[in-house]
């Protein structure tokens, strides 16, 4: 019998079961839904930063061939504004909370905000009707920058927020912090500025709404990380609707990176107008819509005071940060710059003092939110940058800088005094030397030297990571903790039908993660059933429990323990069915590799299928057993993991251009256990792209009047892979003790361990010409400058 | 991103679409390769009424070789990078075609386009100039050739006379003894030239310089030679002293951009830069 067993599939590296339909174009995104009667929905936007509007003449539009409507935020008053899910911890948005509406009403508050609304028959009527609509426009103050605003006489955005100030919040000890840095040896002052970046999925934003009279019912189709989430706010904050009276379905999602968390005013304008007009409304941004209104992340700017001894110990570190909020709260966006960000500011050292202040800001900016990281590469780039420059300043290696201040493994469960729940498991230095004799470090110092003598500059650069995923559990990120406003568990069930085949659905939301071939492995070696016999379902709120959707890197430690958990209880109920059908005492039968047989005598045994079998027809079950086998658990995790690791990358700066080339790019990254090495491999590499990107390419940048300079892919610099090396990537494997499968996750590690390593390889480049701070992105002209000014 | 609507012809013929072009007047664009005007369309930066298709035209198709190297002016970047004709008579071409965006824009983006439209970051342009190559034009009254020199005359505006078609460009087969090169900065974006710079260089037999034509792309408003550089390295020996001293008077006389990517100041130094990499390049091929 046990030669039956399928070959376990926990640590195979799988191809993507999802990758067939999407590589031959039988995906099934929102812009390929087309329902009858279907109209089209096409946004004016305002051209102002900040301005009033005076009056707004859609006659003209409407008048249009084709125009089906015409609406303005004065008609959509009857809906509330968008709700924020995430005040900061301890409530500290209040009475200055604004969010933005369906369409703006009265004033608007930057390049891109939403104006008026038109449908049409077709997409292009629809935009030529916007060009119809005549708005009266009273331009007022502009300031995009967060320090820049809140100083006093800056144009104000909203009456109820003076100095544009939306919160301000710290952690850890100010006092004992005051103290390290006024005695300390040695004390390193720097700006770092954490530019805006434009996540950029490949797929733009957008919603579909359908509203049935006859029933009171809408279905939205939106591009979602989260649509039970959505179902909430939407329902619960923006309609005042019971919640069954909308069903939301994320189709296939082209990448999200953060930016589709979050409730946007499309899935309201499209739910709302449906209803209005009485037939499907469908709304799909454009690229410069999304580069315009979707949220951007990042825009920090921070001061940072780190202080130690002349041999190398780190005994202070002070940081003020100014997050740059954009215009508006969007929907998590208070919770990114104060949990997510000071908490973890110390990153992976030992610092007996430490102080993190971050002011929140409003600009007259597009909304800035959650991006892939949220909070930890920024961080992990401002205390990695620290290190190399307190290395450079006390003249040691920054290895062993890192080296003698890393959290030990002996540490662990680690309290960092900043307000954060314990990191769960850790032994930083194994990853560091791997990455350095990976590199070869040992030799990269004369190799750099023998360069410099002949005029080309080569740089190295580490960043010693840490980084949360998996936040919970909810009593500590929820209301009376940290604020977030509901849970982050997550919720799976998991039933065996009666052929064998296994259906999982789960609150996760995969879209590009690979959860459905991940997840099926869990179950698959869990169960003891063939990987192919296992079907994971997910993303319409009709079809699965109520989740809390895909970010954070959550979805393998949350929803996939919640899957594991499931399937625990599944096997335990297989194992009293066997029980029942050997003749056997409970007691005496063992399930194990998809079979329950009697202890001792193993050719007594029934195999899932033919207990599932017996389960579904339930022709003999045991007293008080329910049919089926169909169980459901909701997993509220009792901590946070924490994977961590070593990023070195080696660059060449050209001397007369100051181009920056990444020669090589090593990362030794310990994310737990393994479910999918190729999976997690190319998470690491995407994210690995992203971060060297902040590091040299993207930067979305405002002029003066609020206009976004970078507005089209033509201007703003996403890496392409022509712009990357091959990486040379390697793990150590420390389980977390969160969860029964010991993994961290790794959907954010790539993208929060990079960017420092880049610059710090840039900075270590420009020795010679004693540049010792340079802000990201490290183009051609700033380094040139920084080598030639 | 949607663009206004327009009337769409799709002539079969050179004479066709100056036809057509004659009858539309203002209202009317040539398309070929689109990669400048429909993004120009979609953000309606520009809203014409009548698009004139020319991409399909087969007069305006395909790579001749002889004394000089006649390569039709809906010729794609892609087919001209990979000509065994360009590769073997006019490498330099094809070298600069092979780089320009990335390889979608290059099936599509077409020679006579990218001089017609003359965007001031455009490769071609300096190549054209440094080979002076011949521009053939056709339009209501005959064809004439405008010369390289004439051609770019401000930023997005070339010697083109209204209803004017470009058909065909000519360039020169470079022998023993000539040697062009293509350096660039690009763009982290677009891959636009933040600076290009082309260089052409033709020696004597005791290897002195005999002739140089340089001409740069990207820095400024449009693709301009630089004179001064090129009468300092002709009689030259052509050696690293000499073109790092005439590398150093190219952009002094010229007009720049400036944006965020990259300022005035720092396009001035790189045109020098990027010059001298341009010269030593086309030197050292030149010498064999």
């Amino acid at each position: 019998m046990t030669a039956e067993a399928p070959t376990k599939v926990i640590g195979k590296a799988l191809k993507r079961r999802e990758d067939p339909q999407l590589i031959v174009g039988q995906g099934n995104f929102l812009d390929d839904i087309k329902l009858a009667g279907m109209v089209h929905a096409v946004v004016l936007r305002s051209p102002y930063a900040h301005a009033r509007i005076r009056s707004i003449d859609t006659s003209r539009a409407q008048a249009h061939p084709g125009v089906v409507a015409v609406f303005t935020g004065e008609d959509m008053l009857d809906i509330n504004p968008l709700p924020c899910a995430w005040a900061a911890a301890g409530g500290r948005v209040q009475n200055n909370l604004n969010t933005p509406r369906a369409l703006a009403v009265g004033e608007v508050h930057f390049a891109g905000d939403a104006v008026a609304l038109v449908l049409a028959e077709d997409r292009y009527v629809a935009r030529d009707a916007a060009d119809l609509i005549d708005v009266d426009y009273e331009p007022l103050g502009v300031v995009v920058d967060a320090r820049k605003a809140v100083e006093p006489g800056a144009p104000q955005l909203h009456e109820n927020a003076p100095n544009n100030v939306i919160f301000k919040w710290d952690c850890g000890d100010a006092a004992a912090t005051d103290a390290a840095i006024g005695s300390a040896e040695v004390v390193v002052r720097e700006e770092i500025i954490n530019q805006r970046l434009l996540p950029t999925p490949m797929e733009t934003r957008g919603a579909l709404a359908r509203y049935e009279s006859s029933t009171g019912e809408y279905t939205l189709w939106t591009t979602s990380q989260a649509p039970h989430v959505m179902r909430l706010l939407l329902t619960a904050f923006v309609f005042g609707i019971p919640e069954p009276k909308l069903r939301v379905i994320s189709p296939n999602v082209g990448g999200g990176f953060g930016q589709k968390i979050f409730c946007y005013n499309d899935m309201a304008f499209t739910m709302w107008a449906s209803k209005k007009i009485g037939r499907p409304v469908k709304f799909v941004e454009d690229r410069s819509e999304n580069f315009k209104y979707s949220t951007a992340g990042r825009d920090h700017i921070s001061d940072v005071e780190i202080a130690g001894t002349r041999d190398g110990q780190i005994t202070g570190l002070r940081v003020q940060t100014y997050a740059n909020l954009g215009a508006y709260i969007s929907t998590i966006a208070p919770g990114i710059p104060t949990t997510l960000y000071g908490r973890i500011i110390t990153g992976v050292y030992k610092i007996p003092a430490a102080y993190a202040h971050v002011t929140g800001v409003y600009t007259n900016t597009a909304m800035v939110d959650a991006y892939r990281g949220a909070g930890r590469p920024e961080a992990s780039y401002l205390i990695e940058r620290m290190i190399d420059r307190f290395a450079a300043e006390i003249g040691m290696d920054p290895a062993e800088v890192r080296r003698r201040n890393f959290i030990q493994p002996q540490d662990f469960p680690y309290h960092n005094g900043m307000g954060l729940l314990p990191y769960d498991s850790g032994n930083y230095e194994p990853a560091l030397n791997r990455a350095l004799e990976m590199v070869g470090y040992a030799d990269f110092r004369a190799e750099q030297a023998r360069a410099r003598a002949e005029g080309r500059y080569l740089g190295v650069g580490l960043s010693s990571y840490v980084e949360i995923c998996g936040v919970a559990p909810s009593a500590w990120i929820g209301l009376p903790g940290e604020g977030w406003g509901a849970g982050l568990w997550e919720s799976a069930n998991v039933r065996v039908h009666l052929t064998g085949q296994v259906v999982v659905t789960t609150g996760s939301l995969p879209h590009g993660q690979g959860l459905e071939t991940t997840f099926a492995q869990l179950v698959a070696d869990e169960l003891g059933v063939a990987y192919e016999n296992v079907v994971v379902e997910h993303s319409d709120t009709a079809g699965t429990p109520f989740g809390y959707g895909t970010y954070g890197s959550r979805s393998a430690a949350v929803g996939g323990t919640a899957i594991v958990k499931s399937t625990a209880k599944i096997k335990e109920k297989a194992r009293r069915l066997a029980a029942h059908m050997l003749e056997a005492s409970v007691d005496d039968v063992v399930f194990e590799d998809g079979k329950a047989y009697v202890r001792g005598s193993p050719d007594r045994s029934k195999s899932i299928g033919e207990i599932a079998l017996q389960a579904s027809v339930a022709y003999s079950l045991p007293e008080g057993m329910e049919p089926f086998l169909d169980e459901t658990t909701y997993y509220d995790p009792p901590n946070c993991t924490f994977p961590f690791g070593t990023h070195i990358a080696l660059v060449e700066v050209d001397g007369e251009t100051g181009a920056v080339t990444l020669q090589r790019y090593v990362g030794v990254d310990d994310v737990g256990t393994v479910i999918n090495p190729l999976i997690v491999d190319g998470q690491l590499h995407g994210g690995i792209a992203q971060g060297v990107a902040q590091a040299l390419f993207e930067r979305g940048v405002y002029d003066d009047n609020g206009q976004l300079v970078t507005g089209t892919l033509m201007d703003y610099a996403i890496p392409v892979a022509s712009s990357l090396p091959s990486y040379e990537l390697d793990r150590t494997v420390t389980p977390s003790p969160v969860n029964p499968m010991g993994v961290k996750g790794a959907g954010e590690a790539g993208t929060i361990g990079s960017a420092q390593a880049v610059m710090n390889a840039v900075i270590d480049a420009l020795a010679p010409f004693g540049v010792k701070h340079l802000q990201m992105p490290a183009t051609a002209e700033r380094v040139w400058k920084a080598m030639h000014g | 991103m949607i663009p206004a609507a327009f009337e769409y012809f799709a002539p079969g013929s050179v004479a066709e679409a100056i036809g057509l072009l004659e009858q539309h007047g203002d209202e009317a664009k040539l398309l070929a390769g689109g990669h400048s005007l429909l993004p120009a369309l979609k953000l309606r930066l520009s809203q014409p009424g009548v698009l004139i298709d020319i991409s399909r035209v087969a007069e305006l198709h395909g790579i001749e070789a002889g004394d000089r190297l006649s390569i039709g002016a809906a010729t794609t970047y892609a087919a001209i990078a990979s000509d065994p004709a360009v590769l073997g008579g006019c490498a330099v071409l094809a070298e600069c075609a092979g780089q320009i965006g990335d390889i979608q824009v290059r099936n599509r983006g077409t020679l006579g386009g990218a001089l017609a439209h003359a965007d001031p970051a455009a490769d071609l342009p300096a190549v054209v100039l440094a080979l002076d190559a011949a521009i053939a034009v056709q339009g209501p009254a005959g064809a004439r050739s405008i010369s390289a020199d004439d051609m770019f005359v401000e930023m997005l505006t070339t010697a083109l006379e209204p209803n004017e078609v470009v058909t065909r460009v000519t360039f020169p087969v470079l022998g023993a003894g000539e040697g062009a090169s293509y350096a660039k900065l690009k763009h982290p974006a677009s891959r636009y030239a933040i600076v290009g710079v082309a260089a052409y260089v033709r020696l004597h037999a005791d290897g002195s310089v005999a002739a140089a034509r340089v001409a740069v792309t990207g820095a400024g408003p449009r693709a301009e030679r630089q004179h001064a550089t090129e009468s300092a390295l002709v009689g030259s020996a052509g050696d690293a002293a000499a073109i790092a001293a005439a590398a150093e008077l190219a952009g002094e006389s010229m007009e720049y951009l400036g944006d965020i990517h990259a300022s005035e100041t720092y396009r001035r130094a790189m045109v020098k830069v990027y010059t001298r990499r341009a010269l030593e390049q086309a030197v050292a091929r030149a010498r064999g």
